[in-house]
C-alpha cells in the first residue's frame, strides 16, 4: 500500500517535467473519458428528446371527441425556413379548460402566437419579413419552455385562431402519449453498433497510449528506486500507483471536460437537431463502469509495459528487441470474428433478433480487434526486411527495427478507425442505393413546385404566386376530382380534371395543337392512377366538392400524358379555361411550377409566405434530382466527424510520443547536426519513422475494411462493390492526420537540433 | 604557406544568457598540429571548440577556416563544411543507438552522398585501423565504452578531415582505455595530416598534444604558436 | 627551496626587522621546522652583500635585531625573476610551488600567471615522457607512467589552487 502511495507521489515528482507529464497523461485520459461519457450519454439524450416529443403529441387516434369545455382544435401548420423544419400548430380552444401544450403558459388568442426561443430570435432579426407574413404578423405573447421543445434551437410556434373548424383540424383534450417513435431498422441498428465500435476502439487505444506518456523517464526513476533497494515487486506496485493516479486525475479531468462540453452542446445544431445540456446525461451504471475500468486498465497497461523491460538498479534494459512477436494468438480475434460473421453472410433478415445483433457486433468487434493485434506483428515483420535507401530512411528503419511497438500501438488505433470507416462507408454506399430514390423530378423545367389545396380563387392564387418578387416565370393549373354523373364514386368512374392555359397544360400532356376552349383526355401509363376510360367525349360529370355539372365537349381529343416537372405522369382530363368556367366550380386545388434563381433562398421563403397566406395546407418545395434517407446522411456525416475527432486524438498521442522521443534524443540530434547532418535529413527520418508504420497500418486497414464491408454488405443482401472514393477519403483523412502530426513535430525538431543541445551535461 | 594558420579564432565573445562563456578568446590552429584546449570546467573550452567548429555562432569575433569567415557562411555551407572537412569525437552519446557500429562509422560518408557499399567498405577499414573490427555488426548499446570511443574516432577520421574536434574524448574512460584512444587518435591524425583540437582537463591527455591553449573565465592564455 | 627569495618576497610588502621576518616565515612556510636566527641573519647579510636588501633603519640599543631591512629595486627584480621562472618539474616540489603561489599573492602578483607558466613547463615534460613512452619498452612505459601520474598530480594541485585562489587571497591578506 505504501508502495502505491509512493508511486502516487512520484507521478508529480520530477519538477516541471514531472508536472508536464502528469498533466499530459491526465488530459489524454481525460479526453478519452470525456468521449466515453459522451458516448454513454447518447441513449439518454435521444430518450429525453423522444420523451419531450411524446409529451407534446397532439393527435388522438380513435373516435372523434365531441366539443367540450376541455377540448382544443389543433391544425398542423408545419413549414420550413432556410432548410430548417418549423413545427407549427394552429390552436383554437373550445372551452375554458382547453389543455395547454407543454412549455406554453397561456393559449394564444387569434392574432397571437407563442414561439420557441429560436423562432423568436428569427422574428427579431432582419429575416422576420421572410417569415412573419406566413403567420399573418401575429403578436408574440410568449415563448415555449424547454419542456415543450425537442431541442434549444428548434423552430416551433403555436398560433392562435378563432376561425379554425373541425374541417382541416382535429380535436384533442390532452397533450402527450405519442405513438412509439420511428424505430431504427435492423440495418441501421447494425450500423450504429459498428459505428460505436469503430469510434470507441481507437479511443481505447488512445487511452492505452495516454497512460504510457512519459514511460521512459518513469522507468529510469524506477531503476533509481531499485538502486536504493526496492525489489521488483515493489517497483511494479509503485508503477501501478503512478499509473492509477494518472488515470484517476484523467477521470476528474474527463468529468470536467464532459461537464464543460455539455454546456457547449446547446450551442450547436447538427442536421436540425439541437440538444439541451440537461439531456446529455450518461447512465449511472456506465459511468460507474468507466470510473472503475479506466484506472484498472491503466494499471494493467502499465504492468504489461513493465513486462517488456527489465528494471535493474543500474538502468533499464529493453527486452522487446530480442523477443520475436508471436503470430498465433494474434490470429485468434480476427478468426473468431470471421467465424461469428460467417453464418450471417447469407442475409441478415433476422437481425432484429437480439442474439443475432450481438453476434454481428461481436464479430465486427473481433475482426477490428484483429487489426489491432495483427498490426504490430506485421509491422515488425515488414520493417525487419526493409533496409537500404538514403540515410534518413536508414535512420528511420533502424529506429523502427529497434522499437516498433510504440508506433504500432498508435497506428493500430488509426487502422481500426480507417478499417471501420471503410467497412461502414462501403455498407452505406450499398444501402444508400436502396434508400436513395431517383425522384424523377426534372430540374430543367422548374425550380419550385407549389401546391395549394381547396382554395376559393385558384386563378388569383396563381397570379399572386407568379407575382412574388424573384419569380421569373412559371405556369399554374387548377384541379379537382370528377365523378361520372349518376354513378357511385368508385374507382372506374372517378378521375381528375385539370384546368389551365395551353402552356400550363403542355407540362402534363403532349399537345399537338391547343387553343383556348380545347379539352383533352391525357393517357398515362396503366399504373399511373385512375384511368380516363369512363370519360369519353360527351360524358356528363360532377366536378369538385360542390359537384358542379359539366359535359365533356364532343371534340375532346385523346393525347399521350407527359411527365410533369415533378415526375408525375397520369391519365386525367385537361381543359382550357375557355371550355369550363373555373370560378363556377368552387374550391379548387392549385399546382404551380415556378422558375427563379436557385441560389436565391429568399425567393423561396417569400413563396412560402405567400402560399401560407393563401392556404394553411400548402406545399412549397424545390425540385431536385435525388433524395436520400435523412437518417442515413446523418449517420454518415456523424461517422466522418467521429473519425476525424478520433484521428486527431490519435494524432495528438502520436505527436506526444514523437516529442517525447525527440526530447530524449536531444543530445544525439545536436550531435548529428554538429557533425554536419542536413536538417532535411533528420526531418525526413522523423517523417519516414512516422509514415512507414502508418502506411503499413493503412494497407492493413484497407484490407480489413474491405473484408468487413463485404461481410456487412452480404449480410444485408447487397452486391459487393468497392467504393474507391470512400477508401480514398478514409485513408486520406488518416494520412492528413499523420502529416499534421509530423508537421507539428517539426518546429520541436528544429529547436532540438540547435547545437546548444550539446551543452547539456 | 606553412605559416598561414588553418583555423583562426579572433576575439570571440559568446554569452549564454547572463553567463559569459567566451570573452575575446583567440586561438590559431596550424595544419596538422594537435592543440590541447585546457582549463577548469565551465571555463568556456567546450564553447570555444563549438565556435571553432562552426556549431555555435559567436556573439562577436570571427572564425576563419582557410581564410574564409565561417560566420559569413550560410547554415547549409557550414553544415557541408562540418561534414566534409571536420571530424568530431565527443565524450559520450555520440553514436546513433539504432545503427550498427559499421553504419555509424559510415554515416558521415553517406551524409556526403557516398554510396552505401563504398561507405561501409571504408568504414570497415577504419574500424580495423582502430582495432575494433569485431564490433562492426553490433549496436552501440552492446559494446564497451572504450570500444565505443574507438568507433567514434573511426567515424571522425573516416572522411579524412582536415580538423578533428575532440571534446573530452576520454572523459568516460579508464586510464588504460583513455591512453589507447588518445594514442590511436593522435597517431591516425598525424598519419593523415589532420589537425586536432582536443578539449580536455586532463594533463595526461593533453600530453598527447603539440601545445596547449588555456582557457580561464572565457579568456585564452598561452596562444604562442608551436615552433 | 630558496630562503633568500622567500625573505625578499616577504620584504617586498614592507621593511621588517630580522625577528619579524623569521616569525612571518615560520608562520607561513615552515610548519614543522622553524628557521634558526642564524640562518635568517646569514641570509640577510648575503642579500645585503648582493645589494638586494638595504638597512632601512637602525634603532638605538644592542644587537643585530635592532636593524630594519628593506628590499632594493634589484631585490624586487630578483623576486620577479624567480617567480616567473618555472621550476624544473621534479618530484615533491609542492613546497616550492606553494611558497611561490603565496608569495605571488602577498606581493600582489598574478598567481594564475605563475600557474600557467608552471603548467606549460609540466606539460612540456609530460609530452616528452609521452613520446618516450610510445617508443619504449614495457619498463620504460611503466617508469614514464609513474612520472606522468606524479606530474599530473602536481598540475591538478595547481589547478585546484587556481580554483581556490579566491579563498586563498582572503586568507593570506587577512
Amino acid at each position: 500500500m505504501s508502495d502505491l502511495l509512493l508511486g502516487a507521489r512520484m507521478a508529480f515528482s520530477g519538477g516541471r517535467d514531472g508536472w508536464a507529464r502528469a498533466v499530459l497523461t491526465a488530459f489524454g485520459v481525460g479526453i478519452g473519458v470525456a468521449l466515453l461519457l459522451l458516448a454513454a450519454a447518447v441513449p439518454a439524450t435521444l430518450q429525453a428528446r423522444q420523451a419531450r416529443g411524446d409529451a407534446r403529441y397532439d393527435f388522438r387516434l380513435g373516435e372523434q371527441l365531441p366539443a367540450a369545455a376541455n377540448t382544443l382544435l389543433v391544425s398542423t401548420f408545419d413549414t420550413e425556413f432556410r432548410d430548417r423544419p418549423v413545427r407549427g400548430r394552429i390552436l383554437r380552444p373550445e372551452g375554458p379548460q382547453a389543455p395547454l401544450p407543454p412549455g406554453v403558459a397561456a393559449l394564444p388568442r387569434a392574432g397571437e402566437v407563442v414561439v420557441s426561443p429560436a423562432l423568436k430570435k428569427l422574428l427579431d432579426s432582419p429575416d422576420r419579413d421572410l417569415f412573419a407574413p406566413r403567420l399573418g404578423h401575429p403578436e408574440v405573447i410568449g415563448t415555449i419552455g424547454p419542456q415543450g421543445l425537442a431541442g434549444p434551437h428548434e423552430l416551433a410556434f403555436y398560433l392562435g385562431s378563432d376561425t379554425l373548424t373541425i374541417d382541416g383540424s382535429h380535436r384533442t383534450d390532452v397533450f402527450g402519449g405519442g405513438p412509439p417513435g420511428e424505430e431504427f431498422g435492423p440495418t441501421l441498428i447494425l450500423l450504429v453498433v459498428i459505428i460505436f465500435v469503430v469510434l470507441l476502439l481507437p479511443i481505447a487505444v488512445f487511452l492505452g497510449a495516454a497512460v504510457r506518456f512519459g514511460g521512459e523517464p518513469r522507468e529510469r526513476r524506477l531503476a533509481a528506486l531499485r538502486l536504493v533497494g526496492a525489489d521488483r515487486r515493489m517497483t511494479h506496485r509503485i508503477a501501478a500507483g503512478e499509473a492509477m493516479v494518472g488515470a484517476l486525475l484523467g477521470i476528474v479531468v474527463g468529468g470536467l471536460l464532459f461537464a464543460i462540453g455539455r454546456q457547449l452542446v446547446p450551442l450547436v445544431t447538427l442536421w436540425n437537431i439541437s440538444v439541451y445540456a440537461d439531456d446529455v446525461r450518461p447512465s449511472p451504471p456506465i459511468v460507474a463502469l468507466i470510473v472503475v475500468a479506466v484506472p484498472v486498465t491503466a494499471v494493467v497497461v502499465s504492468l504489461i509495459a513493465l513486462r517488456r523491460v527489465a528494471i535493474e538498479p543500474l538502468g533499464v534494459t529493453r527486452r522487446a528487441a530480442s523477443t520475436r512477436r508471436r503470430l498465433w494468438w494474434r490470429l485468434i480475434p480476427p478468426v473468431i470474428g470471421l467465424v461469428l460473421l460467417a453464418p450471417l453472410v447469407n442475409g441478415v433478415s433476422a437481425v432484429g433478433a437480439v442474439y443475432t445483433r450481438y453476434q454481428v457486433a461481436a464479430g465486427a468487434v473481433l475482426l477490428l480487434i484483429g487489426a489491432v493485434t495483427l498490426l504490430p506483428w506485421l509491422i515488425d515483420l515488414l520493417v525487419r526486411r526493409l533496409g537500404g535507401g538514403p540515410v534518413a530512411w536508414q535512420l528511420a528503419i533502424r529506429r523502427l527495427q529497434l522499437d516498433s511497438a510504440t508506433s504500432a500501438r498508435l497506428v493500430s488505433g488509426i487502422a481500426v478507425a480507417v478499417a471501420g470507416t471503410i467497412g461502414l462507408q462501403m455498407l452505406f454506399a450499398g444501402v444508400q442505393r436502396q434508400y436513395t430514390t431517383e425522384t424523377g423530378e426534372d430540374t430543367t423545367r422548374a425550380t419550385s413546385h407549389v401546391q395549394l389545396f381547396n382554395i376559393p380563387d385558384g386563378s388569383a392564387a396563381i397570379r399572386q404566386l407568379l407575382a412574388v418578387p424573384g419569380v421569373t416565370g412559371g405556369t399554374g393549373t387548377l384541379w379537382a376530382g370528377i365523378v361520372r354523373d349518376g354513378s357511385s364514386p368508385d374507382q372506374a368512374s372517378a378521375g381528375f380534371l385539370r384546368i389551365g392555359d395551353c402552356p400550363a397544360l403542355a407540362e402534363y400532356a403532349e399537345l399537338d395543337r391547343c387553343v383556348d376552349g380545347d379539352v383533352f383526355r391525357s393517357l398515362g401509363p396503366p399504373d399511373g392512377g385512375p384511368s380516363v376510360d369512363a370519360f369519353g367525349p360527351g360524358t356528363q360529370v360532377a366536378v369538385g366538392e360542390r359537384e358542379t355539372p359539366w359535359t365533356l365537349p364532343a371534340d375532346t381529343r385523346t393525347v399521350p400524358a407527359r411527365a410533369s416537372p415533378i415526375g408525375w405522369q397520369r391519365s386525367e382530363i385537361l381543359a382550357t379555361p375557355g371550355a369550363i368556367e373555373a370560378g363556377r366550380i368552387g374550391p379548387l386545388s392549385v399546382d404551380t411550377y415556378l422558375d427563379f434563381d436557385r441560389d436565391d433562398a429568399d425567393t423561396l421563403e417569400r413563396l412560402r409566405n405567400t402560399a401560407a397566406q393563401l392556404s394553411r395546407s400548402s406545399w412549397v418545395g424545390t425540385l431536385s434530382g435525388t433524395t436520400q434517407a435523412d437518417r442515413l446522411t446523418t449517420i454518415q456525416r456523424g461517422l466522418y466527424i467521429g473519425i476525424v475527432v478520433t484521428l486527431l486524438l490519435i494524432g495528438v498521442s502520436m505527436l506526444v510520443g514523437l516529442l517525447e522521443q525527440l526530447r530524449e534524443r536531444r543530445r544525439l540530434l545536436a550531435m548529428l547536426v554538429a557533425v554536419g547532418t542536413r536538417r532535411a535529413t533528420l526531418a525526413w527520418s522523423v517523417f519516414w519513422q512516422t509514415v512507414v508504420p502508418v502506411l503499413i497500418g493503412l494497407t492493413v486497414a484497407v484490407g480489413f475494411g474491405l473484408a468487413l464491408g463485404s461481410v456487412l454488405l452480404r449480410m444485408v443482401n447487397m452486391p459487393i462493390s468497392v467504393s474507391w472514393p470512400v477508401i480514398g477519403m478514409s485513408t486520406g483523412l488518416a494520412a492528413a492526420a499523420v502529416l499534421l502530426v509530423t508537421g507539428l513535430g517539426l518546429p520541436a525538431l528544429w529547436r532540438l537540433m540547435r547545437p546548444a543541445g550539446l551543452r547539456t551535461e | 604557406m606553412t605559416s598561414e594558420p588553418l583555423l583562426v579564432a579572433d576575439q570571440l565573445t559568446k554569452s549564454f544568457g547572463p553567463t559569459t562563456a567566451l570573452e575575446r578568446a583567440s586561438v590559431q590552429i596550424m595544419a596538422g598540429e594537435v592543440v590541447a584546449v585546457m582549463g577548469p570546467s565551465g571555463s568556456g573550452k567546450s564553447t570555444l571548440l563549438h565556435c571553432l567548429a562552426g556549431i555555435v555562432a559567436p556573439d562577436s569575433g570571427q572564425v576563419r577556416y582557410q581564410g574564409r569567415d565561417i560566420g559569413a557562411m550560410s547554415d547549409t555551407a557550414r553544415s557541408a563544411l562540418r561534414r566534409g572537412e571536420f571530424g568530431f569525437v565527443f565524450q559520450f552519446g555520440q553514436l546513433v543507438p539504432e545503427l550498427t557500429c559499421l553504419e555509424n562509422v559510415a554515416l558521415p560518408l553517406r551524409l556526403n552522398r557516398l554510396g552505401r557499399r563504398a561507405a561501409e567498405r571504408r568504414a570497415a577499414e577504419w574500424l580495423a585501423r582502430l582495432e575494433v573490427s569485431e564490433v562492426a555488426g553490433k549496436r552501440p548499446g552492446e559494446i564497451s565504452g572504450g570500444q565505443g570511443q574507438r568507433v567514434a574516432v573511426a567515424r571522425a577520421l573516416v572522411t579524412a578531415p582536415k580538423v578533428i574536434f575532440a571534446d573530452e574524448p576520454t572523459g568516460a574512460l579508464d586510464s588504460l582505455n583513455g591512453e589507447r584512444v588518445m594514442r590511436l587518435l593522435t597517431d591516425a591524425a598525424r598519419q593523415t595530416g589532420a589537425a586536432v583540437v582536443l578539449v580536455t582537463h586532463e594533463a595526461r591527455v593533453a600530453a598527447y598534444s603539440d601545445r596547449e591553449v588555456v582557457v580561464r573565465d572565457g579568456r585564452t592564455r598561452g596562444m604562442e604558436l608551436a615552433a | 627551496m630558496s630562503i633568500g627569495q622567500t625573505i625578499l618576497g616577504l620584504l617586498e610588502a614592507g621593511p621588517r626587522h630580522g625577528y619579524d621576518l623569521k616569525r612571518a616565515y615560520d608562520e607561513r612556510f615552515s610548519h614543522s621546522r622553524p628557521l634558526h636566527f642564524g640562518q635568517v641573519y646569514a641570509t640577510l647579510s648575503r642579500l645585503l652583500k648582493n645589494g638586494l636588501v638595504e638597512i632601512d633603519a637602525v634603532e638605538p640599543g644592542e644587537g643585530p635585531e635592532r636593524k630594519r631591512y628593506a628590499i632594493t629595486t634589484a631585490g624586487v627584480t630578483d623576486v620577479q625573476q624567480w617567480l616567473s621562472q618555472p621550476e624544473r618539474p621534479d618530484l615533491y616540489l609542492q613546497n616550492t610551488l606553494y611558497t611561490k603561489v603565496v608569495l605571488a599573492l602577498l606581493t600582489g602578483r598574478s598567481a594564475t600567471d605563475l600557474l600557467d607558466i608552471q603548467r606549460a613547463e609540466h606539460l612540456r615534460m609530460m609530452r616528452e615522457l609521452t613520446r618516450r613512452k610510445a617508443g619504449g619498452d614495457l619498463a620504460d612505459q611503466l617508469i614514464c607512467d609513474h612520472a606522468l601520474f606524479h606530474l599530473e598530480a602536481d598540475l591538478r594541485w595547481l589547478e585546484l589552487t587556481a580554483a581556490r585562489l579566491d579563498d586563498l587571497v582572503s586568507e593570506v591578506t587577512a
